[in-house]
């Protein structure tokens, strides 16, 4: 059994360019859900306006990816509006209702048959994906070492990605310490109490809508460069909640909950998925009771148990302040 | 304490005086009122909850809201503050229209509220609950929030004035404990301190002493005095007869939905439609030893709703 690889390629998975869209991904949940309270379920809608920004402007209209990302950016705070304005006065299940069903007219749209010629219905758009931007990468091979190993691109993109987090992380952690992220944990608490001290709740809700949808849509940006083709089927639900395993894994509402929730979750998945693999190949599980085709299923159960566990034995997260989580049952 | 204008700067004597001379009838007009509504109206399905055809608080009094459970009285200060619309009513507080006003711009107009169930932020600490009080804050703007040099010494300023009002509310030794494991009484005091430091021009307390030490009450008294004395008006709904006969100098009486009656506390307790009022809604509880007087009732007339 190739334990070397099994590490080699969970290590990598840890830092890759997976852990880094879900890690976005789940700090713009974390303004909207961990700080705002606001049950955003449809991120996956606002990464897949990122992605197919970058995928129509650059790949299919060869315009600059500055463009591309300013329309990722306006796209992200439109779909933003359209969700809040009916809903953010609302209670706060509305806005999980209407988010969800959102971001699926969103995926459904994009795989439709009619807009085939301009989205590229089920298959996605395949294509040059930034290509100015690779060639100023200036790493001159990619790496293969005993922990990680990555492409010549895949390093470009990954060491892009992690700088992204970074000024994300910066930017939670500066306004969460201002009298801007006090007002927001407050609304989390309770809007009544904010309003019957002169705020403007619903701004400050659709300020956190919009900024944790933006950072969502920079995940998709980033999927579809490093990919180089943007699908559909990529953005359906299962990124939201994946996203939120993420958040809620590190610790919400902690600056660096979304980043470590990423990195454990993806090298616990990808872990889990080679170990079975491994020793299904190698023979330690009999073929009677696991096929190496069925280890994708099994591995998603795993982690589901592991989360499962976790929210049990540590319901605040990695992150959490478990004295902090008690007063909720005051 | 508050931007007090000249003529709201009347000695509670003088207050006392000039409130002799009103009326003591429902819906009375007074010399120099700061809030006046009309017509206010707010009924749940069948049930007609608040039913006000004419209201006046005058300006500096400490003015109390009484009446038995379930009068409206929560659901009247609802309505004024802009947290429960209303099916009827117009009403304006010191000149300005607020009828549809949202509760945040009510706020800033000068009237603030607390609530009956207290709303404090749990999982902020006493500190943070009382910064997040103040008015006018730079560093709640989006974009300024990320230079905290635009906003550091405002955050000064507002702290010092946090620590002083804690100070002032005996809850200063709390300050960096999370607001969800104060007590009751604490959080009625940090609610009420916390609706200070957004310097309100009336204050609207809905049941303040409910749940709050009895060795705190008697400060607790002298503190809103004070806040009168400073020009703030305060306009509160509260169960205990003691206090409400300690410091209001005008009472308003409610009973399903309508002001039954209006009046000094003296007047007002001795006022035979008020008994029958807490009478029809308590057959069980003496009110009154000799039955001409609420005003040394031995049982509190309701028990708070909260635990
Ligand atoms: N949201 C609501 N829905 C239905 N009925 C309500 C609601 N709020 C208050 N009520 C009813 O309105 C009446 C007045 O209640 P409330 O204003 O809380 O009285 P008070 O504060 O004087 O005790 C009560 O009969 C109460 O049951
Ligand atoms: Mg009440």
């Amino acid at each position: 059994m190739d334990w070397m690889t099994v590490f080699q390629n969970s290590f990598t998975q840890m830092i890759g360019v997976s852990a880094i869209i879900y890690c976005l991904a789940a700090l713009g949940l974390n303004i909207q859900f961990g700080y705002a309270g606001l049950l955003n379920f449809g991120q996956a809608g606002f990464a897949a306006i990122g992605a197919y920004a970058i995928a129509v402007t650059v790949a299919t209209l060869g315009l600059p990816l500055l463009l591309a990302l300013a329309l990722a950016i306006v796209g992200a705070v439109i779909f933003a509006l359209i969700l809040g304005i009916p809903t953010l006065r609302l209670r706060a299940d509305y806005l999980a209702i209407v988010t969800i069903a959102a971001a699926e007219i969103i995926r459904q749209v994009a795989r439709s048959v009619s807009l085939n010629d301009y989205l590229g219905g089920s298959d996605g758009i395949t294509g040059k994906y930034a290509a100015d931007w690779y060639a100023l990468n200036p790493f001159p091979a990619g790496i293969d070492t005993a922990l990680i190993r990555f492409s010549k691109n895949d390093l470009w993109v990954v060491l892009n990605g992690w700088v992204v987090v970074a000024i994300v992380v910066l930017l939670t952690w500066l306004l969460m310490r201002s009298p801007w992220g006090r007002v927001l944990k407050s609304i989390r608490e309770d809007e009544d109490a904010v309003r019957s001290l002169g705020k403007n709740v619903y701004l400050y809700k659709m300020q956190a809508l919009t900024l944790g949808g933006v950072i969502g849509a920079f995940a998709g940006v980033i999927f579809a460069v490093a990919a180089q083709s943007v699908q559909p089927d990529n953005y359906s639900t299962t990124l939201t909640f994946f996203a939120y395993a993420v958040l809620i894994l590190g610790g919400a509402a902690r600056v660096f909950g979304p980043v470590v929730g990423a990195m454990i979750f993806w090298f616990l998945l990808v872990f889990v998925g080679q170990a079975l693999n491994n020793a299904v190949k190698a023979g330690y599980i009999s073929t009677d009771i696991l096929r190496t085709d069925q280890v994708g299923q099994v591995q998603f159960m795993l982690v589901g148990v592991g989360l499962m566990a976790l929210m049990i034995f540590r319901p605040q997260g990695i992150f959490g302040d478990k004295k902090e989580l008690a007063l909720d049952e005051r | 304490m508050s931007d007090s204008t000249p003529s709201s700067r009347v000695q509670a004597a003088t207050v006392k005086a000039v409130l002799e001379s009103v009326n003591p009838t429902p819906g009375a007009p007074k010399p120099d009122p700061i809030f006046v509504g009309d017509d206010i109206t707010r009924s749940f399905g069948g049930l007609v909850a608040v039913n006000v055809e004419h209201v006046e608080v005058q300006r500096g009094s400490i003015t109390a809201l009484i009446g038995p459970n379930g009068a409206g009285k929560t659901t009247f200060f609802n309505v004024i503050t802009g947290f429960d619309p209303p099916n009827t009513g117009v009403w304006s507080f010191q000149g300005s229209s607020l009828a549809g006003t949202p509760a945040y711009k009510v706020a800033r107009e000068g009237m603030v509220r607390t609530f009956q169930l207290t709303k404090v932020l749990n999982k902020l600490t006493v500190l943070e609950n009382m910064r997040l009080g103040a008015q006018g804050q730079t560093g709640e703007g989006l974009f300024k929030a990320l230079i905290p040099g635009l906003w550091r010494k405002q955050e000064q300023e507002i702290t010092e004035r946090a620590l002083g009002m804690l100070d002032q509310f005996n809850l200063i030794h709390l300050k960096d404990e999370f607001a969800g494991a104060l007590s009751g009484g604490q959080r009625k005091l940090l609610e009420m301190a916390r609706a200070m430091m957004s310097n309100p021009t009336m204050l609207m307390l809905d049941e303040p002493m409910a749940g709050v030490n009895p060795a705190l009450t008697q400060s607790l008294l002298e503190h809103i005095k004070e806040l009168r004395e400073s020009g703030i008006t305060i306009f509160f709904v509260e169960h205990d007869m003691d206090m409400v006969r300690d410091i209001s100098d005008w009472v308003i009486v409610m009973a399903q939905g309508s002001i039954i009656a209006e009046g000094p506390p003296n007047v007002v307790m001795r006022n035979t439609a008020v008994i029958d009022a807490y009478l029809g809604a308590h057959h069980d509880v003496a009110l009154t030893e000799s039955g001409e007087s609420l005003t040394q009732p031995s049982v509190p007339l309701t028990q708070s709703e909260e635990s």
